[in-house]
């Protein structure tokens, strides 16, 4: 997963020939440099992957305890204890349907609403577009309090559709922003053929604009859905049933059920919990050809 | 939504000719007021469900947050809704507890968002300029993992990576260095510590873009002047990303005054309250204690300086939309 994109070709052989100018000490005192940096960046590299290794390692762990170690014994057994329907399968399954739901509702209307703000022009849209930007800055965190207290006024509350609703509309602003940066990238010209026949715009979004920008409506969807897959306060807050929890929440019950953790199934259960979204990001970073492309689409 | 007109700069497609037009055989600008009202109902269509959506389900709990907040409500069933005017403000500032909340917001947020993720962001996305391919290909790939993984993994990670007998502690004992339970002495410090683990590389992706975007001539042309590396560092690096700096530092402090499901994993605030930060101490007085009133008056401050930041942030952008 090469994440961040190497430098460009242009700059490279820039460097080179400048290396094969200088004179020796110098071209030294650059290698001695290159080896400090890699150096150093392998130190930040291991802390970070300290906590990583734990996961890991404990997960496969027969007595796993909170120490990174070569698993002894190797077993599979964390799985097979965790792989159950209530451990796993219901909570998961949960996780799809909650996530699944909502990125689709917020897919949807995003596609839906970027098509006017890319395409034409009105006194609104600025307004309009300032309010989705200023809305993707508040913390969500906040209006959970509200949220919950207006759920159990009109009945929503516990309930898997409020929870979807709730969710994808959350994501809207981010995904309506993100969407129409991408749509902005589209060219027209296809789009005035269509018209000219007399499609409508519904028609020429579905089949002339969309097809053509599926890159970015990939990574529209496939980030909502991360984000919404590690979202643990909005279904903390608005569903009480055991039985419609989601992996995120349902997490929780290795502390509390149970007097002592058993630090073997928590790691094999976060380790089944986070692969879907480590596989995921790399999908996304491969259409993106490289995050950095997202990092400048954040930045707007 | 009303009178959209085709995109400036289209050419061919003018008023009448886009899809929703109506009337074909009017040449552009002679179409009569209803049917241009007509066209722009039609245009704005798209646009119904999102608006409709953001309106019931965030533009109204705002509004109820802010109704709320002026009143004792609970959810306990028994008692009535009162109006209680600035009543929850003055309580707030009088409670020892919401001052430490927001002395420990402030801790947070500087520590782990301003210092933490911006400075060790833009520092990893330096060296990568620098490194061997291999070591940069790990080095982000170890960084971005440990940010895409979920909020409550990472919460119970960098847990098992702090408790006593947890890694750290392992660590400084082979180091020969001074241990401590460090979820029960320094409970800030270990969850800032978290969130800088957590959300680094975002960052890092950020400021390796803006890095990229620096002309090579322009460091050449300091190098044979003989700038050194922190006169280069100072006087062209920073001066050409500063946007990306502000827009990073805005996004970062925004994500992080939100912060609830690390610090309630890690140590659910405690012990006490030393680590409960304005959201956590938001939970708990409006669900534990059920004074959902009192629980929105918190909230509504706390998005009212999200709402700062987020304006600040949209100055900084200054985009073009």
């Amino acid at each position: 997963m090469a994440v961040v994109s190497s430098t460009k070709p242009g700059v490279r052989r820039e460097r080179v020939r400048d290396t094969r100018t200088r004179s020796a000490p110098r071209r030294s005192r650059r290698r001695t440099e290159r080896l400090v940096v890699d150096a150093v960046l392998l130190v930040v590299t291991v802390v970070f992957l300290v906590p990583l290794a734990w996961l890991v390692l404990a997960s496969f762990n027969g007595t796993a305890d909170l120490r990174v170690r070569v698993p002894h014994p190797f077993t599979l057994d964390n799985f097979h204890r965790v792989l159950n329907s209530d451990i796993t399968y219901r909570p998961v399954l949960n996780g799809l349907i909650l996530c699944g739901g909502a990125t689709a509702l917020c897919v949807v209307c995003a596609v839906l609403a970027a098509y006017p703000l890319s395409r034409y022009e009105s006194r609104y849209k600025r307004p309009f577009l300032l309010s989705i930007l200023f809305t993707t800055g508040l913390p969500i965190t906040a209006v959970m309090v509200p949220v919950y207290a207006m759920f159990v006024q009109v009945n929503l509350i516990d309930t898997m559709y409020g929870t979807i609703l709730f969710l994808g509309s959350s994501a809207l602003p981010f995904a309506i922003w993100l969407t129409k940066n991408f749509m902005d990238g589209v060219p027209l010209v296809l789009e005035e053929a269509a018209w000219t026949d007399g499609a409508t715009s519904l028609q020429t979004l579905r089949h002339v604009v969309v097809p053509l920008m599926w890159p970015g409506i990939t990574v529209v969807t496939i980030f909502t859905f991360l984000s919404m897959w590690g979202n643990f306060f909005v279904p903390f807050f608005l569903l009480l049933s055991p039985d419609q929890l989601p992996a995120s929440v349902s997490i929780l019950n290795f502390f509390s059920s149970r007097g002592t953790v058993d630090y073997g199934q928590l790691a094999a259960f976060s380790t089944i919990y986070s692969a879907p979204v480590v596989v995921l990001y790399a999908v996304m970073s491969r259409v993106l050809g490289g995050s950095s492309a997202l990092g400048g689409a954040l930045k707007g | 939504m009303r009178s959209w007109t085709a995109r400036p700069g289209d050419g061919a497609v003018t008023a009448t000719s886009g899809p929703g037009a109506g009337v074909l055989p009017h040449p552009p600008g002679a179409l009569t007021a209803t049917s241009r009202t007509r066209r722009t109902v039609l245009r704005g269509l798209p646009l119904l469900p999102s608006v409709v959506l953001m309106l019931i389900f965030l533009a109204g709990p705002i509004a109820y947050c802010v109704y709320y907040a002026f009143t004792d409500m609970r959810l306990t069933g028994a008692s009535a809704t009162h109006f209680v005017g600035f009543g929850n403000f003055t309580k707030a500032f009088g409670d020892a507890n919401f001052r430490n909340a927001v002395w420990l917001t402030l801790v947070f947020t500087v520590l782990s968002s301003i210092v933490g993720q911006n400075v060790l962001g833009l520092f990893l996305a330096a060296l990568m300029r620098n490194a061997s391919r291999g070591v940069r290909a790990a080095a982000s790939t170890v960084v971005v993992v440990s940010w895409v993984i979920p909020e409550v993994v990472a919460a119970y990670l960098l847990y098992a990576f702090f408790r006593r007998e947890g890694e750290l502690n392992t660590i400084l004992r082979v180091l020969h260095l001074p241990q401590q339970n460090w979820l029960f002495t320094l409970p800030i410090v270990a969850v800032s510590v978290a969130n800088v683990w957590r959300g680094t590389a975002f960052s890092m992706l950020v400021y390796s873009a803006a890095l990229q975007e620096i002309p090579a001539d322009i460091t050449e042309a300091a190098e044979v002047d003989g700038a050194g590396r922190w006169r280069k560092l100072w006087h062209i690096t920073l001066p050409m990303i500063r946007r990306s700096i502000g827009t990073n530092l805005m996004l970062n402090t925004l994500q992080t005054l939100s912060v609830f499901g690390l610090i309630f994993v890690m140590t659910r605030g405690g012990p006490g309250n030393r680590s409960e930060t304005l959201p956590l101490y938001m939970y708990e007085q409006a669900f534990q204690d059920s004074l959902i009133g009192y629980g929105t008056a918190v909230a509504l401050m706390l998005l009212v300086v999200g709402g700062l930041f987020s304006v600040l942030y949209l100055r900084l952008l200054r985009t073009e939309v």
